[in-house]
C-alpha cells in the first residue's frame, strides 16, 4: 500500500478558512442557514467548518449530523454490512438553506441518500454541497458540489483518505492511497 | 461492520449476547426515526414480508406490520381463520404457496412449539418467530430488555422477577434467556402449580411469595393468566389468584425502593395488576409498546441484510 500526501495540515487549514469565506459570501450572517455533516466522516469536516465560522462571525451556526445508512441504494447488494451511525439534527430544516458537508465526493450515491434522508426533517429552501475533495470523472449520478476544497484525478483502485487529529491521527492531512496489489 | 450470527430469529436461545447488543444499537437509531416528522425509511423497499398468524394477536401483529411499513417493505397478511388451513392444508404447503408469490421474509405465530424451527429447515426465506405456543416469543423479550435498558441504563446486574403463569408463557422463557445472556439475575414467581417443574435448571431463583419477590427485584415483569392454554384447574379461582398474586399500588408504595413495572399485554385489569398500579409512574407498559416497533424494525433490517 502506497500513501501519497496531497494536502498537509497547513494547506488544509487555509482550505477550510477559504471555504468558510466562500460560505459567508453566499449566506451572509447565516440567519437562515444550517450545516448538515454526513456521517461518519463528514461530521469532522462539519465541526471544523462550524468552528472556523464561529471564530470569523462570532456565532455558532446550527450544525447537525445526518446518517444515511437506512436510505442507501446498495443495501443487500454489498459484500460487507453497513453500520448505522447516530443522526443528530436538533432543528427543523423547513424553509432553511441547507449546506450538506462531506469529506470526499466520489460516486455521488451517499449524497443522493443524504438528500433523501434530509427530507425527513422538512422541506429546505435550497441545498448546497460542500466537499473537501472532489474526485473528478468518477460520478455515477448527476451530482456536483457547490464548494470544493481540492480536486483530484484518481484511479478507481485508489482511495482518498482524510485524517483528522480528532480521530487520533498525528496531524490533519489528505492522502491518496494506492493498494499495491492493484 | 457487524451483522447477526443467525439468518432467522427463531428464539433468544439461538442468538448471542453480541447479537442482542447489535439489535439494540440499531433499534436506538430506529427509535429516533419513528419520532421524526416523517417516520419512514426506504431500507427494505425491495422486500416483501408475509405476516402469517395461525393464532390470535393484536399488539404483536400491529407492531410487526407497522415496523415493516416504516421500513418501506411490502406487506401481506395471513390469518388462519377464514383460510385454506381450515380445509386441511399443511403448514408447509400453506407457507410454500405464500413463498411462490415471491416473498422474502416470514413473520409467523403458531400454536405449536417449534413450528418456525421446522419451517426454517424447509424454506429459503428468513423467518421471524412471533410466538410459538408456550415456547418462545423472541421479539417480546428483546423489547422488554430494551425498555429496561432505556429506563435503568443497562440490563447487566439488574434483578428481574417474572410474576404469574410461567408454565404457559413463551414470554417468560424468552425473557429468561435474554436477561441471563445480558447478565441480569432472574427470579420467577407464581403459584407452584404454574411454575414448570424443572425451572431451576435454567439457573433462575424461584419464589412463591409475591411480596418477597417485589422486595428483591429492580424490575417486575407481570404476566397474564393464560386461561385459554390451561387444560385443567391450576388454582381454585381467579379471585383467589388476585388475592395472593395480584399487584396493586399500595404494595408498590410500601416497598423501600422504586421498582419498574412491566407487562407484555394484554392486561387483565383487576386480576394480575390493579388499574392504579398499571397506570402508576412505576409502569413502563406503554413504553414497551413504542419500543416494540423500533426493536422489530431492527430485527427485520438486520435479517434482511443477511439475505
Amino acid at each position: 500500500m502506497q500513501k501519497r500526501l496531497i494536502v498537509n495540515q497547513q494547506l488544509l487549514e487555509i482550505m477550510v478558512t477559504r471555504l468558510c469565506h466562500q460560505l459567508i459570501e453566499n449566506h451572509g450572517d447565516f440567519s437562515d442557514s444550517v450545516i448538515l455533516g454526513l456521517q461518519p466522516r463528514g461530521k469532522f469536516v462539519a465541526q471544523r467548518i462550524q468552528h472556523t465560522l464561529a471564530s470569523i462571525l462570532g456565532k455558532q451556526v446550527p450544525t447537525g449530523y445526518l446518517d444515511t445508512t437506512f436510505y442507501r441504494d446498495d443495501f443487500r447488494r454489498r459484500e460487507t454490512p453497513l453500520t448505522a451511525n447516530a443522526t443528530k439534527v436538533d432543528f427543523l430544516i423547513e424553509g432553511k438553506k441547507v449546506i450538506l458537508v462531506d469529506d470526499v465526493l466520489y460516486t455521488g450515491r451517499s449524497v443522493r441518500a443524504a438528500l433523501d434522508a434530509m427530507i425527513a426533517f422538512g422541506r429546505p429552501a435550497n441545498v448546497e454541497l460542500l466537499v473537501l475533495v472532489d474526485r473528478l470523472y468518477t460520478r455515477h449520478l448527476p451530482i456536483q458540489p457547490t464548494y470544493v476544497g481540492h480536486q483530484v484525478n484518481s484511479l478507481q483502485s485508489q482511495r482518498v483518505l482524510v485524517e483528522w487529529k480528532e480521530q487520533q491521527a498525528n496531524e490533519d492531512a489528505i492522502w491518496l492511497v494506492t493498494k499495491s496489489d492493484e | 461492520m457487524q451483522e447477526l450470527s443467525v439468518r432467522h430469529l427463531l428464539g433468544i436461545k439461538d442468538i448471542t449476547p453480541q447479537d442482542i447488543q447489535l439489535i439494540f444499537e440499531i433499534a436506538d437509531n430506529f427509535k429516533d426515526v419513528i419520532n421524526r416528522p416523517i417516520k419512514k425509511v426506504p431500507s427494505l423497499r425491495d422486500i416483501t414480508i408475509a405476516n402469517v398468524f395461525f393464532e390470535n394477536s393484536t399488539r404483536t401483529r400491529l407492531s410487526f406490520e407497522l415496523a415493516e411499513k416504516r421500513l418501506s417493505a411490502d406487506v401481506i397478511n395471513f390469518s388462519s381463520s377464514g383460510s385454506s388451513v381450515k380445509k386441511g392444508e399443511t403448514l408447509l404447503d400453506t407457507v410454500n404457496n405464500i413463498l411462490a408469490m415471491k416473498v422474502d421474509m416470514i413473520v409467523m405465530r403458531h400454536s405449536s412449539p417449534g413450528a418456525p424451527h421446522f419451517l426454517s429447515k424447509h424454506i429459503p426465506a428468513n423467518i421471524v418467530n412471533a410466538g410459538d405456543g408456550t415456547h418462545e416469543h423472541p421479539t417480546q423479550a428483546l423489547l422488554d430488555s430494551f425498555s429496561i435498558r432505556e429506563r435503568l441504563g443497562e440490563v447487566a446486574g439488574k434483578k428481574v422477577v417474572i410474576i404469574g403463569d410461567i408454565l404457559h408463557s413463551r414470554v417468560a422463557l424468552s425473557n429468561i434467556f435474554a436477561l441471563q445472556k445480558q447478565g441480569a439475575e432472574v427470579m420467577v414467581c407464581g403459584p407452584i402449580t404454574l411454575l414448570p417443574k424443572y425451572i431451576q435448571a435454567l439457573g433462575v431463583k424461584v419464589e412463591t411469595d409475591v411480596r418477597k419477590a417485589l422486595a428483591w427485584c429492580d424490575v417486575a415483569n407481570v404476566l397474564r393468566i393464560q386461561l385459554e392454554r390451561q387444560q385443567m384447574k391450576y388454582f381454585p379461582s381467579l379471585r383467589e389468584y388476585t388475592l395472593y398474586y395480584g399487584i396493586d399500588k399500595k404494595m408498590l408504595d410500601s416497598l423501600d425502593k422504586e421498582i419498574v413495572l412491566m407487562h407484555p399485554g394484554p392486561i387483565n385489569r383487576g386480576v394480575e395488576l390493579s388499574s392504579d398500579a398499571a397506570d402508576s409512574h412505576h409502569s413502563i407498559i406503554l413504553n414497551q409498546v413504542e419500543n416494540g416497533v423500533a426493536v422489530r424494525m431492527a430485527v427485520l433490517y438486520l435479517l434482511a441484510q443477511k439475505g
